[in-house]
Order: C-alpha cells, then structure tokens, then sequence
C-alpha cells in the first residue's frame, strides 16, 4: 500500500480541494485519512456515513476540587499562564489556558488540585462511495494537535484492509501535526499556490519532509495568478529535484463544487478537473500506482 | 548487562514493539543472571516530549543498551548522551527472539547522530 | 481599542484584511499592527521596511552540577520531556520547555536554575506615515509561540488603537492573540468549508467573551448559508469582499486594495465603524 500526504506550506492553497479530487478520480482501492484536525474539511466533500465516534482524551489539564480548596491562592501565585482565575468566589482552572504543567498541583497544600485527563476532542470513522474516511474534530484551546493525528492515522491504517492508496489530507504548516503526518509516510504532495510568500513556505515545508525521506512532488494551484511567482516555484522545484506533477488554473468552477459539497473532478467538465485529471496520472504513475 | 526491549505486553516472550517511547512495556534484562523485569510505560499516552523521559527510565534501571525498531530525534540525544548503545530489531519475534538474536551479533546498531 | 483578526481555516484573508484595515487607518490616525501568526509572519509583505528587532527569551532550566545528585525528580516531574536525567548527567531538551518553572520547584538541592533562551524576535517598523508595524517571529522547532506573541503584543500595548493579526485555527496561539481584544472580526470563506470552521471560530470568541464580526471574503454572491449562521448567531456582517480575479492578482503580488483598486478606501472604513460598533 502506498501512503500519500497532502501538504501544503501555508493554509488557503487548495490542499483540501486537491486531495478530494484525487480521492474521487483515484481509481485504485482507497483508504482516507484527514490530518488536518484543526479544521477538518474533507468531509463536506463526501457524503461520509458516520460508523464510529470515539472521544479523544488528550492534553491533561488541571481541576481545582472545591470540596478540597482551602482558597489560600497558591496555585495561582505559581501558575505562569494566567489558568487560575477567580469565579463564583472561588479558584477556578480556566481550561483554555491551561498548559498541563502540574505546577498547581506540586504546590497545593491540600491536595485539591490535580491533573485529569480533558477531553480535548473526537476521532470518528465513516464510510464514503470512495473508501472509509478516518477524520477527527479538535476541541478550541486544545494544545498539541500531533497525537490526534497519529490516531487519525492509526484508524485509518485499521481500515485498509486491501487498499493500495493511505490518502491523507494533511495539515498546513510545518508544526508538530505535519511532523505526525508526515512520519511513515512514502509520498508527500506539496499544493502551492504563487503568492507573495509561496516560495519561503515550500522551502520550510522542503526542508521538514527531506528528514523522513519521503519522495516529494508538487502541484502549483491557481497557477495562472502570478506568473512570474510560478516560474520562480518551477525553478526551485527543478533545483530541489522536486517533479511537479501538475498545475492547476484559477478556476470559479472549483468553488461551485465545494459549495455544492463535491469535488470539482465530480460534475460538469472544467479546466480545473482536466488539470486534476492529469495530475493524477503523473502523480500515480511515479508512485507505480495503475 | 542490563539491556531493554520495547514490548507490546510484559514479560520475554511478549512481541517487540517497533516505537521506542511510546512502546507500551520495556522489559529489562539483566544478562548476567538472566532476571527480567517488566515495566509498564506510563508515556504511552503523553502529549509530547516522550523522548527524553523515556531515556531516563533506562538510566534510572542501569541500561546500557536497548533493543527497538525505530527511536526519534529527541530520544537519540538523550540516549547517546547517556551512553547507551541502539540495536534495531524489526521482526515480528518476542523479546526473547530480539535478545538471542542481539547476543548472537545479528543485530545492526541504530545511529545516533 | 485592540481589534483582533482571526479566522477558522487558513487562507481566508485575514492578513490581507489586517493589511487593508491597517493601511486605510493610517490614513488619518495613529493605528499598529501586531502579526501574531508567528510561525509564518506575513503581514510584513504588505509593508516592507527597515525593521529594529529584538529577541524573545523564555526561562528555561539550568542545572548546577555541583548540586545536583541526579536525583531524577525534575525529569520525573517535567510534562514536556525537557529534562532527562541520565547516569552522570542531566541532559536539557531547551526546545521542548514551556517555562512553567516546575522544574526549580522539585529539585529538593535547590540545583535548577533558570536562565533566558532566545526562542525569537519580534521586529518593529513604521512603514508608512502613523503605521506602527509590529511582527512576532517564532524560531523554527520552537514550541512557545504564545511567548512572541505576548512579547510582540507587549510592544504594542499603549498604542490607541491596535489591530492583531492571529493565526489560523482555534489552538492554544490564536487564544492568546485574542485574549484581552475589545472586538474580533472573523474572516470567513463563502464556502462550505468556511462556514464549518466559521462556527468553530465564532464558538470560541463567544467562549471568551469578545463580540464578534464577520468578514466574507472571496464571495461568489450566493453566500445565503453563512448569512443565515450570522444571523442565527447575532454576528454582523461587517464587509463582502467579492471572489474575483482583479483582487486575487492584486493580493498575490502584495498589494492592497484599499491603495489600487478604487473604492475600497471607503469600505474598509465602514468595516472598522462596523466592527467599534460592536464593542460593549
């Protein structure tokens, strides 16, 4: 089975839009993971069937027990993120800041506050026309988004009974989620688009995804808006040795599509689904995929 | 010596597990008289960093070597700086297998640069 | 008054929203921007100029060998795996410390101090006439992007009227860019996909107290669903700005279109009349 990543060095480039179509006019036995938990939105592109819904206990955090407090206020002296507040005349943690240090509860002389597992967010699995989906929702506030890919990533491997293709629709950026994406991963797609920070983004991202030895390619989204920009990205991709495996036109049936929760390569014919179309003949073909 | 395997579940004949600080057991074996110890990792779940505690757990039972089929960046500077030697074992046998097969010289060690 | 700029998903034009906000105040008042999206900074692009930097230290553990018995305690203790206490030595993971001092707390030998780490900068520039322009920067591999982002918002502090740009998302670095702002405006997408993570980010600004507007950007005129959301939710819609090639290319060369594009100087005025209005 081949695992492919969708990645992208900056939100807003078509990463998503990318990897449904490639998911829709894929061909091959499928299974699909969506990393980007932060803002999980492959699903509005397929109508998936929701098989299972588990909660995801995350980030520890701190609870101050009432009962137990003796309101002398130490933990707040102590707590160096501004988590313990005063409400409803008590000392109260304030989950939205609170990092899961423990220090509060080093420094209790009670013993009322303690470390709980939070429930941080949810990791569901669904069935589409075009393979299981394992997806996951992260709760606002919640640090470290990289376990809940792992999870993601560990349902999908779960369902891939007689796949060929581990799709994942990654997450932007270069921090610990894409970290966790990336790692085990044979392939990963860089979606970029030629705006004014494009080649500072692909290089960051480039230079994360050299340190697990994945094979690289890139597809140029919306090409056609600053030509000059894409010429500077197909330079460095023939440096870098990077094949760009397709290039995408503005295209306003794209957003027509997402609209009506489909992907563009799914309907009336257009530039953008040609594009796509041959994109993921090239991409397959590198990968040995039929 | 004292050296630890990662495991999926206590005791020598338990499968190796391939992740270093999230394996779910570390059985350590003392060579010399043949005694093993399990231990149940508390990490296993943690947010991150599980690396460098991972690490202390080995130093603080006396290991100088581990048994494991891949060990992240952060773990490889802890355990190089403390001196312990990485051998990589992929297959699919027990901790035992993994041991006999150490001891035997088949094993390639991992590097720690 | 401190308005932050925020939004669910990546690439709706917040930074261009920030910029064109930013710019059009200028103007004819005294008006900072604070870029908040400190692992990629970008508000900068729109405003090139020569900027004074200065780095951004956290506290971070040092151990003393003289006293320390290895004990293990601070590696025990640490959630972040910052400390590894090995047979002759404590090994210090400095990237991966968030500073909550625990670490000095534990050691029963009084053996751990803390000593500043630079982990960024923040960069500070007048661009234009009464613009000040302030941008946090995160080292790379660095996890403490709330750290930049209070020292960035620091520098900031006494100016009159302050514009933060947050970061995507609802995670732990926009809820600190948005703590302490008077009124958010929220850029959404006139999709599907930005009315989900619209919901996301307008639950948070609720959660934290901080009325709320909203920005439709991109906008293919048929925007009824998010609309209807807005209303649902009391949030006024303070701007459409529409899907359209013209601002696409005006965007992605770093430019603005309250500058080139006539018309848009007038509007990104009723956004900010639109956005003071909805502070308490």
């Amino acid at each position: 089975m081949i695992r492919l990543a969708v990645v992208s060095g900056k939100g807003g480039t078509g990463k998503t839009m990318v990897a449904a179509a490639l998911a829709d006019i894929s061909g091959v036995p499928q299974v699909l993971a969506d990393c980007d938990v932060d803002a999980a939105n492959l699903e509005l592109l397929f109508e998936p069937r929701r098989i299972t819904t588990e909660e995801y206990l995350g980030l520890e955090a701190a609870r101050i027990d009432p009962a137990v407090c003796r309101d002398c206020g130490i933990c707040a002296d102590h707590c160096r993120f501004g988590a313990i507040v005063r409400r409803n005349d008590a000392w109260e943690v304030d989950p939205l800041h609170c990092e899961g240090c423990a220090v509060c509860t080093y420094v209790c002389p009670t013993g009322a506050a303690r470390m709980e597992p939070r429930p941080s967010g949810e990791i569901y699995t669904s069935a589409t026309d075009r393979g299981s989906l394992a997806h996951a929702r992260l709760f606002p506030g919640s640090g470290n988004s990289g376990l809940l890919v792992t999870e993601v990533k560990k349902r999908a491997e779960s369902l891939a009974d007689g796949a060929d293709l581990l799709l994942a629709d990654g997450p932007p950026g270069i921090g610990c989620p894409l970290i966790a994406t990336v790692g085990g991963m044979d392939a990963v797609l860089i979606v970029t688009e030629p705006g004014v920070s494009a080649l500072h983004d692909i290089e960051r991202l480039v230079t994360v995804c050299r340190r697990f030895g994945v094979r690289i390619f890139a597809a140029i989204n919306r090409f056609d808006l600053a030509e000059d920009i894409r010429a500077r990205i197909e330079d460095y991709c023939r440096r870098e040795e990077i094949v760009v495996a397709g290039e995408i036109p503005f295209d306003p049936m794209v957003i027509d599509a997402v609209r009506n929760g489909r992907p563009v390569t799914r309907g009336a014919a257009s530039p953008a689904a040609d594009a796509l179309r041959a994109l993921r003949n090239t991409l397959f073909a590198e990968l040995g995929l039929s | 010596m004292i050296v630890g395997i990662t495991a999926r579940a206590p005791g020598t004949s338990a499968p190796v597990e391939q992740r270093f600080a999230r394996a779910p057991y570390f059985v350590f074996v003392d060579t010399e008289t043949g005694k093993a110890e399990s231990v149940e990792n508390p990490l296993v779940n943690a947010v991150g960093g599980v690396g460098p505690r991972a690490v202390q757990m080995f130093s603080e039972r006396g290991a100088t070597a581990a048994i494991t089929g891949q060990v992240g960046g952060n773990a490889a500077r802890a355990l190089k700086e403390g001196g312990i030697k990485v051998y990589a074992y992929r297959g699919t046998g027990s901790v035992a297998d993994a041991l006999a097969d150490c001891t035997a010289g088949k094993l390639q060690p991992i590097p720690l640069l | 008054m401190k308005i932050a700029i925020a939004s669910g998903k990546g690439g709706t034009g917040k930074t261009m929203v920030a910029a064109n906000l930013g710019f059009t105040l200028a103007l004819s008042r005294e008006a900072a921007l604070v870029d908040c999206d400190v692992e990629e900074p970008n508000l900068h692009l729109f405003f090139p100029a020569q900027a004074l930097t200065a780095p951004v230290t956290t506290p971070v553990p040092e151990i003393d060998p003289d006293r320390c018995t290895l004990c293990g305690e601070c590696g025990k203790f640490c959630r972040f795996g910052a400390l590894s206490v090995l047979k002759d030595r404590v090994l210090v993971f400095p990237h991966l410390c968030h500073s909550c001092g625990g670490c000095t707390l534990v050691c029963p030998q009084g053996a751990v101090r803390e000593v500043p780490r630079t982990i960024g900068r923040v960069a500070c520039s007048s661009p234009i006439p009464r613009l000040t322009l302030v941008s946090g920067v995160l080292n790379e591999g660095e996890v403490q992007a709330p750290a930049v982002i209070r020292a960035a918002k620091a520098l900031s502090k006494a100016h009159p009227l302050t514009i933060y740009d947050a970061s995507p998302g609802t995670a732990c670095p926009v809820i600190e860019t948005i703590d302490g702002s008077d009124a958010c405006i929220l850029v959404t997408e006139s999709t599907p996909f930005g009315l989900h993570d619209l919901r996301l980010a307008a639950e948070v600004a609720e959660k934290m107290g901080i009325p709320a507007g909203v920005v439709i950007n991109r906008s293919d005129g048929r925007d009824e669903e998010t609309l209807a959301f807005c209303r649902e939710r009391g949030l006024p819609v303070l701007m459409t700005i529409p899907f359209s090639r013209e601002i696409a290319a005006v965007q992605n060369r770093g430019g603005l279109i309250c500058r080139d594009l006539p018309g848009w100087e007038e509007r990104f005025l009723a956004l900010f009349d639109g956005i003071a209005g909805v502070v308490a």
